[in-house]
């Protein structure tokens, strides 16, 4: 199996977000960002799928800061290649950023295979011009299916089972061919924790192959009026003071509304 | 005049989900505000039936297909270009949901218009449209137009009123002859949730943990203030995909809609996907230590501290209660 994971960094929300002088993007100066969660989902599942059948793992992800530490964390983790791909492209959405990856795969030595399976995070905080996987498989012209939870192989390792997410629990079993693009929302296990010593050492031995992607070109977009904090936040009325005044000023609100002593 | 503006109708099981009434109510104002007619469709197998609730609708384009028992994205993003095409249309609004995950990229894509994700608000300014839409988990939110006000639009569900959406007008249905396309995903059956040891949807106090319970051994703390109110533990996605409680405690968008008496909530950010599973509770009462923190937005109390200190105070308070 030629699993090959997409990774993409996306806004650390812990952090606050400034928006920009123009209004319309957030400050780069004052961002943070972080794998975005859903791809780090989608890693943990290809490394999951490569000890159970077999075949490598590549990791191919956007130049970004403190792209090379999540690289050579794949690698840690048990990818066998790791490639970043550069280029002029700040801000640019979910229909480009396919388009991205779409170039990886155009090379005559790296087409996609009848083993392989494309992951990526079934989407991302800042998705606002949609999600990458649909548009990827579009440009491949391969199956795809999101909101993706547990992937098994048949044994002659041309079909995937895959489950799918729909809501309240419930979810969907569905029958694909490779090649395919996938979603994944959650792997089948946590994501594992490397030591910053194994990615140290890792750093030592391999090796991140660079290739340059020029942007794309003539995409239908978006225009953008502006970016604004939402107000609502603060609708809450706020319990000032330690913990103890805090906590005894909720057993108080519990109390006047019955919901103690049940 | 604007061309004609498209809902998709979403259904699962034979039942058409909520989204596609929000959708509906949503697409009926910027209707009439557009002087433009509203469309709806309804792709699927034994789907017929659902065409009378959907009289909110100008027409109801319905195609009924035994092979579109749980369509995939490429394939109904087939028939929706071919309609739009057909019928002229400029605005498609599809559910933002799991069930529709894909549908919107894809037919963007095949019609070479932008497609506007996690739309949240509609309105209309001097003709033109602008589109609402969250980013960054629900922190911040941008104002988007579409050129021409032509594009594809992801609706994010739990943001319009469902009741707008719903009428007893007879609706004008029309069966629609489209060529189904062949596909490689075949679907094999539902798994239903697994009953856990309790149904959080059947409680009247849930206590809701988020990514800042940190550890498992931690949830413990927890627990002891659910048993000091009577209630049981429920958590947000990240809590569940780390496997420190079980998926049928999952609150949220893929998990369960609960409306509890209290939700108490602690380390929670309130990310839309979560918030729409639990906005409709009778009180609730979040603890984090982020004063932004989206939850505090959905909450009539908030306390602005770090769990690990509100947690044993607040139990020892209900004990000496």
């Amino acid at each position: 199996m030629d699993i090959f994971v997409l990774l993409k960094m996306v806004p650390d929300v812990v952090e606050e977000l400034v928006i920009g002088e123009n209004g319309k993007s957030l400050d780069p100066q004052m961002l943070r960002v972080k794998l975005s969660d859903p791809d780090e989902h989608a890693l943990e599942q290809a490394i999951l799928l490569k000890e159970k059948h077999k075949g490598t793992v590549t990791v191919v992800a956007m130049e970004a800061p403190e792209v090379d530490e999540i690289l050579f964390t794949a690698f840690a983790k048990g990818a066998d290649n790791a490639v970043k791909l550069t280029g002029d492209w700040t801000g640019i959405q979910a229909p480009s950023i396919a388009r991205l990856f779409a170039s990886y795969f155009s090379s005559a030595n790296r087409q996609l295979g009848s083993q392989a399976l494309v992951l990526l995070g079934s989407q991302a905080i800042d998705d606002l011009e949609g999600e990458v996987a649909p548009y990827l498989a579009e440009l491949l012209g391969v199956p795809y299916i999101g909101v993706v939870t547990g992937i098994r192989l048949d044994e002659e390792n041309k079909k995937i089972m895959v489950m799918k997410e729909f809501a309240g629990g419930l979810r969907g079993e569905f029958e694909l061919p490779l090649p395919a693009v996938l979603g994944v929302q959650a792997a089948e296990k946590p994501p594992r924790y490397v030591p910053v010593a194994k990615v140290r050492s890792v750093m030592k031995s391999s090796h991140v192959e660079t290739l340059e992607v020029p942007p794309p070109e003539g995409i239908a977009g978006l225009s953008i009026d502006r970016l604004f904090t939402p107000e609502a936040a603060g609708k809450a009325e706020m319990l000032e003071g330690a913990p103890e005044e805090a906590s005894a000023r909720i057993v108080e609100i519990l109390a006047e509304r019955g919901l103690l002593g049940r | 005049m604007q061309e004609p503006i498209l809902v998709l109708a979403e259904h699962l099981k034979g039942e058409l989900a909520d989204i596609t009434f929000e959708m509906l109510g949503a697409a009926r104002k910027l209707a009439d505000q557009l002087k433009a007619p509203l469309y709806t469709a309804v792709f699927g197998k034994d789907v017929a039936p659902l065409t009378s609730q959907l009289g909110v609708a100008d027409s109801v384009f319905v195609l009924d297909h035994p092979q579109l028992d749980m369509p995939s994205a490429d394939v109904a993003a087939g028939l929706l270009k071919k309609l739009v095409e057909q019928k002229g249309v400029s605005l498609v609004l599809i559910g933002g949901t799991n069930v529709s995950a894909g549908i919107g990229p894809r037919l963007s894509f095949r019609l070479n218009l932008p497609f506007v994700n996690f739309c949240r608000n509609i309105r209309v300014e001097n003709g033109s449209t602008i589109f609402t839409s969250q980013l960054f988990g629900g922190k911040i939110l941008s104002d988007v137009r579409l050129p021409e006000n032509r594009g594809v639009v992801s609706v994010y569900p739990g943001s319009f009123a469902a009741d707008a959406g719903r009428s007893d007008k007879k609706p004008s249905v029309e069966k629609v002859d489209l060529p189904v396309e062949e596909t490689k995903i075949v679907f094999k059956r539902y798994i239903e949730p697994e009953a856990g040891d309790i149904d959080i949807t059947k409680q009247d106090i849930l206590i809701s943990i988020g990514r800042g319970i940190v550890s498992a051994d931690n949830i413990a703390m927890v627990e002891e203030l659910a048993r000091a109110l009577g209630g049981a533990v429920c958590a947000s996605r990240p809590v569940i995909d780390q496997g420190w409680l079980p998926l049928s405690r999952q609150v949220g968008k893929s998990g369960m809609t609960v409306k509890p008496k209290l939700y108490m909530s602690f380390g929670v950010s309130g990310a839309p996907e979560h918030v729409e599973g639990m906005k409709d509770a009778g009180l609730i009462i979040s603890v984090n230590t982020d004063p932004n923190a989206p939850i505090f937005g959905v909450s009539h109390y908030g306390v602005c501290a770090d769990l690990f200190d509100v947690l044993p105070a607040l139990v020892e308070k209900i004990k000496t209660h």
